[in-house]
């Protein structure tokens, strides 16, 4: 067997006319933590529902733990755990009823999961929480138990569509310190997300999607080497301004990009290029001088930005 | 003791005829329901029960004072005997529909809760199959307990009566079966509230208060396309003892309801969930 645990070729998902993934080639790694990046309707979703056996491919191939997912549905299933975009939790069981229950599903033995849920319910912080039914738990709880499900069958491939998509800044960074602990672990994880700070923090390599298409691929340091520079410069100038004002700053910097509110002025010494504009006579109403992140990699890439 | 793995339990299936759609754990559904089932209200499981008890007793009773005895196939019995196998064959009828419909509805589109079993290596045939074993659990628990109160009474006067019992089981089966699949194919309330408009006639005229002779020849043959006729004449047949060849039509017709339903159903799990 090859260490690759997911090998995709020219993977292609039509919805009739509809084409959702546009002939796609990527491989994910064991113990690796892979990440799709895209905005809604990327095409992220439908690629991780034919990763996850549960959509059918239209063209192409796609072999997961060398097995065709077309054909192997239940077998391959019982390599993942999946977390979906929208919580599925059974909202007439208890915390604990429902791991108990979903292992049960996997045709696990009651020990081996009593077992299981000691660790899983300590894991995921719910451990006062087992009697009590899921309609009352929290958002940030119902992700972490979400997570906690999808692990009962100790999975070779953990499968989270948008994890934290919904939750508060502090339940995030919770599930990402759980996520990081999994990684740290030597979980294989495949992440979809239009957060490009999840991303970061998160993924080892991912690729960048749009319309179906994988438009880059690399580390997330890497995308940000190629794609952009060490640096952003942002001004604002007001929205009436901004396009003309933009003329003139074109020549202090590589690169440019006008958006709606803002100008992002790209360079590796952000704070020279403000010194330099201030020194022409130019004040905008307000400047920031920050890293590149993947959202300026998505913006080059695209054109867009990732969240509109 | 070595504990096998998901992987190892669905390896040992790989290769069966079939084993895309079914993995061999109904039951673990069916574990599903009985753990919701253990923390639910009683109330609900017992109205089930109560429902064909009461309207025995108002009309069985009540009406059947009025009406005196009735005459059916050269057999005189009391109102109370002939409608007694009728209210049988309605409530396996309406539980199997209740279990089949509204809650199959709810956990297809509100809680998303098929999806969630679908994720995991369980087929969309141990769904359907396990949802559907679980609304027959009920359903022969109400007929042992119907069949308990009406015996003693008086109400079955043959020993063949004891078969009853699998045969609502058989009819909540077809019902359950064709319910899952038409609620399959079903996307908003308004449209599940056709289903019980179609219940609702099938009730009042399948000759489970009254024999259908009384109607003219073309109605009859109407009533006799539906199930529900045929279910209130196989059950009536069993309790009265009249044992003949056309119970086996009338069962063959719920085999056949079983066999459409698990395909549709099984069909359009799939289809919903596997796209």
């Amino acid at each position: 067997m090859t260490t690759n645990l997911i090998q995709a070729h020219g993977l292609t998902k039509r919805y009739g006319d509809f084409v959702a993934v546009a002939g796609i080639d990527f491989h994910v790694a064991k113990g690796e933590s892979f990440g799709l990046l895209g905005p809604n309707g990327a095409g992220k979703s439908s690629t991780m529902r034919i990763i996850a056996a549960t959509s059918q491919r239209t063209g192409g191939d796609i072999k997961i733990l060398d097995k065709d997912p077309n054909l192997h549905g239940p077998q391959i299933r019982a390599h993942l755990g999946v977390v979906p975009q929208q919580d599925n939790l059974d909202t007439e069981l208890t915390v604990e009823q429902n791991l108990f229950v979903y292992g049960r599903y996997f045709g696990l033995s009651s020990s081996f999961i009593k077992n299981k849920i000691e660790e899983l319910l300590d894991f995921a912080q719910l451990v006062e929480k087992r009697d009590v039914k899921v309609d009352a738990l929290s958002g940030g709880m119902k992700r972490r138990l979400t997570i906690a499900r999808a692990l009962i069958s100790e999975p070779d491939i953990l499968m989270l569509d948008e994890p934290t998509t919904g939750l508060d800044p502090q339940a995030r960074h919770i599930l990402w310190d759980r996520l990081f602990r999994l990684k740290e672990q030597g979980v294989t994880l495949v992440i979809t997300t239009h957060y490009m700070d999840e991303a970061e923090q998160l993924c080892d390599r991912l690729v960048v999607m749009d319309k179906g298409k994988i438009m880059a691929e690399d580390s997330p340091a890497g995308l940000i080497k190629t794609y952009s520079t060490k640096e952003v410069l942002e001004v604002r100038f007001g929205s009436e301004r901004n396009a003309e004002m933009s003329e003139k700053l074109k020549q202090h910097c590589e690169r440019i990009e006008v958006l709606p509110d803002r100008i992002l002025m790209y360079a590796d010494d952000a704070e020279k290029v403000l010194e330099e504009i201030i020194k022409q006579g130019i004040h905008p109403i307000t400047s920031l001088v920050r890293r590149s992140s993947l959202e300026d990699v998505f913006l080059r890439l695209t054109g867009r930005s990732l969240i509109e | 003791m070595i504990i096998a793995t998901a992987v190892e339990i669905a390896d040992r299936r790989a290769g069966r005829l079939g084993d895309k759609y079914y993995a061999g754990r109904a039951r673990s559904v069916m574990n599903r329901n009985f753990t919701a089932f253990k923390s639910s209200t009683w109330l609900v499981v017992l109205s089930g029960f109560i429902e064909p008890v009461l309207y025995l007793f108002a009309f069985g009773f009540g009406l059947g004072q009025f009406i005196g005895d009735v005459e059916v196939s050269n057999n005189v019995i009391s109102y109370a005997v002939f409608i007694a196998p009728g209210l049988l064959a309605t409530s396996a009828m309406n539980g199997a529909i209740y279990d089949s419909t509204w809650n199959v509805f709810f956990k297809m589109h509100e809680s998303r809760l098929y999806q969630g079993m679908l994720a995991t290596s369980l087929g969309p045939l141990d769904v359907a199959l396990g949802e559907i074993a679980w609304a027959l659990l009920r359903g022969l628990i109400y007929a042992i307990g119907f069949v308990a109160i009406v015996a003693p009474l008086g109400l079955i006067p043959s020993w063949w009566g004891i078969l009853a019992i699998p045969a609502s089981v058989l009819i909540a089966f077809g019902f359950a079966a064709i319910g899952m699949a038409i609620t399959s194919y079903i996307s908003s309330f308004q449209q599940m509230g056709a289903i019980n408009l179609a219940l609702l006639p099938m009730f009042l005229f399948s000759g489970a208060f009254y024999p259908i002779e009384v109607f003219p020849e073309s109605a009859q043959i109407l009533i006799k396309a539906l199930p529900l006729h045929h279910g209130v004449s196989l059950i009536r047949g069993l309790t009265l003892g009249e044992i003949d060849i056309s119970l086996l039509g009338h069962a063959g017709y719920f085999v056949i309801m079983i066999a459409l339903g698990l395909f549709f159903t099984t069909k359009r799990l799939t289809a919903l969930f596997m796209r």
